[in-house]
């Protein structure tokens, strides 16, 4: 669809994105240790980490991605938000307070804190920069999916205006002023998701069929865009869908609820009949064609597993396979993520870690409880865009007011900036910290440490650029299925082992982060999903039996380890290796 | 014992079981969760509350869960860690 953008969207936007950066040098005007740089010298205030926590996490996956998952498959977006929500468990019971008396300024400074060793060092470096990056580009092309229809600019500048944005937060105070970005944005999505949905409710439910008519979409060789045939333009564009074809039986004639209580409008819509719609393309001589057609099923079917991970009701054992495997690693992913587990270091102590991760529950929790809403409210708006299930919260708003839209439009973007500033964090930590100062030992004095923390992170910035420009047809929650299943199969069973299981050795540590997060790389690049979609071949071509890698490579990431490590001998007590 | 654990790994203190006792707890109903979802989606669509079906149900169940488990381990903690907290 075509988008016209509003100078009051453009207005509020700016004033977000410039409130946000303005925040950062004002919070960087100080000079800066290294321990300030990398862990805002580990005087974050529990509260503030702990909402952070939920800036940090809360990504454009999470905001946006659920959302349009639940707006166009039903519940099954809702797995999503359960299995992320679960990951915090591992966080919280497992790893955030040994971590914390463990580590320093990096997740390598934890895992290498007992051995000292260069080789741990490299190899967490690797794995924090590998999954720091693939966390990195769906960041970067959901926004640039923001941009274009709220300010009318490609995709490239979007990803530019992030990559700017973040390096300049980044580099003017480090910890200091990323926390705050966080701690503001997650704020902000919280209450105003929270906003959003008492809006849904207060508007309930209201039938809408609207015209029931196939639509096609058709990219022609030399670039052109139809519509049915007929050149895309504002006035002849694909039509907004997502409708509620009947209220239950009880409701009679009437063609609207009225206000309606949270469980009462999960109880009405189970009972009512949608309308949705999903595309099938083709392509021919003439150009690349995407038929979109509309379905009408019964709620209940909507609200019960299966609308988009289809191997639930097909029955097939790798089907099945699939889906258990990316709930483990969504399950193991969160506790091995860098950039979360960076956040560790800027709370004074083990108790403020524990505190900061309640706050970061709660906070996360709530915001998961009210995807639902916003999902099943987009789902029957009838304001989705048929070609993007990513701007389903942000239309959503838009059906209540424009102001509200760029409002929600500058949030998800804000969203996108305190996430890819996390990451950048989390990567010029392992660059400057892990690689530069401890692997190749150069030495640094104290502002040598910022100095190449920062060039670092103007690097990463770069990459993350190049790569979200690269990958912009992407899709969002695919990618950051990756990155969780990489995070999990490199980082959890050495970080796990070493805090747990006293016969754990340097070379039992390396093994595991090495074996794992290859394994999970290759697998990711032999499975099913990456031959259709990115290489457009054929599933069948791939010789892998399930494309989510985490229910085999997390396992081989702990059994590497205990082989290593009963393998090798353990290094003579107060003889570092 | 392993001859290699310098510095000491953090002990298992009477905190830290707390938390294993608590994470167990939650991975026995995520992954209960999840084998229903497998193996059981029919038990999953019916709506034993009236309102609400046992899949939305238990999603929401299981982000409350984390909650109150977490409440709990924070504040069995905090216990635990007071003077004398170890002895009791």
């Amino acid at each position: 669809m075509l988008y016209e953008s509003s100078p009051v969207a453009i207005a509020i936007f700016a004033s977000f994105v410039l409130a946000v950066v303005a925040l950062s040098f004002w919070l960087g005007r100080k000079g800066q240790s290294a321990k300030g740089y990398y862990a805002a010298h580990g005087e974050i205030h529990w509260f503030i980490n702990g909402i952070a926590f939920a800036g940090d996490y809360l990504s454009a996956a999470s905001f946006l991605g659920i959302c349009g998952m639940i707006a166009f498959h039903g519940f099954d977006g809702f797995l999503y938000s359960i299995g992320f929500l679960a990951g915090w468990i591992v966080a919280l019971f497992v790893i955030a307070e040994p971590i914390k008396s463990l580590g320093k300024f990096t997740f390598a400074d934890a895992l290498d804190a007992k051995f000292k060793s260069r080789g741990i060092k490299l190899s967490v470096a690797i794995s924090t920069l590998v999954v720091s990056i693939f966390y990195l580009i769906p960041q970067m092309v959901g926004a640039g999916d923001l941009i274009v229809p709220l300010l009318g600019l490609p995709h490239a500048v979007g990803v530019i205006l992030v990559g700017v944005a973040v390096t300049l937060i980044v580099v003017t105070a480090g910890m200091v002023s990323t926390t705050w970005v966080q701690f503001i944005k997650g704020s902000l999505l919280v209450f105003f998701c929270g906003v959003l949905t008492s809006m849904i409710l207060s508007r309930g439910l209201t039938v809408n069929t609207g015209s029931l008519e196939p639509q096609t979409r058709s990219v022609t060789p030399d670039g052109r865009v139809l519509v049915d045939g007929q050149p895309q333009t504002r006035d002849h564009d694909l039509r907004p869908v997502g409708t509620l074809a009947a209220l239950p039986a009880r409701y009679g004639d009437a063609t609207t609820t009225g206000p309606l209580g949270p469980l009462e409008y999960l109880s009405v819509l189970e009972d009512s009949r949608i309308v949705t719609w999903s595309g099938k393309k083709s392509t021919d001589a003439s150009g690349t064609h995407t038929v979109f057609t509309p379905t009408e099923k019964a709620g209940a079917d909507l609200l019960k597993p299966g609308g988009y991970f289809k191997g639930l009701t097909t029955g097939k054992l790798a089907d099945k396979l699939d889906f258990a495997s990316l709930m483990l690693a969504l399950f193991c992913g969160t506790a091995s993520l860098p950039h979360i587990l960076i956040r560790y270091y800027t709370v004074k102590d083990a108790a403020a870690a524990r505190k900061s991760t309640v706050v970061g529950i709660a906070a996360i929790g709530a915001f998961y409880v009210l995807t639902l809403f916003l999902g099943l409210g987009a789902m029957t708006s009838g304001a989705l865009d048929p070609t993007s299930t990513n701007m389903a919260a942000p239309l959503l708003a838009k059906s209540f007011s424009e102001t509200l839209f760029a409002v929600i439009s500058a949030i998800a973007f804000t969203t996108v900036l305190g996430t890819v500033s996390g990451l950048i964090m989390a990567g010029s930590g392992a660059v400057a910290h892990d690689l530069v100062e401890n692997v190749l030992r150069i030495p640094m004095d104290d502002a040598g440490k910022v100095r190449c923390g920062k060039i670092a992170a103007v690097g990463l910035g770069i990459v993350a650029m190049a790569l979200g420009i690269l990958f912009r047809n992407f899709n969002v929650s695919f990618l950051v299925g990756w990155a969780f299943n990489i995070a999990a199969s490199a980082n959890l069973p050495a970080l796990v082992m070493l805090l747990f299981w006293p016969r754990t050795t340097k070379e039992g540590i390396i093994s595991a982060v090495t074996v794992g997060m290859l394994a999970s790389l290759t697998w990711i690049l032999l499975s099913a999903d990456t031959f259709e979609k990115v290489y457009g071949l054929s599933r069948d071509a791939s010789p892998v039996p399930f494309s989510q890698p985490g229910l085999v490579t997390i396992p081989l990431g702990f059994l590497v380890l205990i082989v290593v490590s009963l393998l090798t001998k353990a290094e003579p007590k107060g003889k570092p290796a | 014992m392993a001859a290699n654990s310098e510095p000491e790994s953090p002990g298992p203190g009477r905190a830290t079981r707390i938390g294993f006792g608590l994470f167990w707890i939650y991975v026995i109903l995520y992954f209960g969760f999840i084998a229903l979802v497998l193996f059981r989606p029919d038990v999953l669509s019916s709506r034993p509350f009236g309102g609400v079906n046992l899949a939305i149900a238990s999603g929401l169940g299981l982000i409350a869960a984390a909650l109150l488990l977490s409440v709990v381990y924070m504040v069995a903690a905090r216990v635990v860690e007071s003077p004398g907290g170890e002895k009791r």
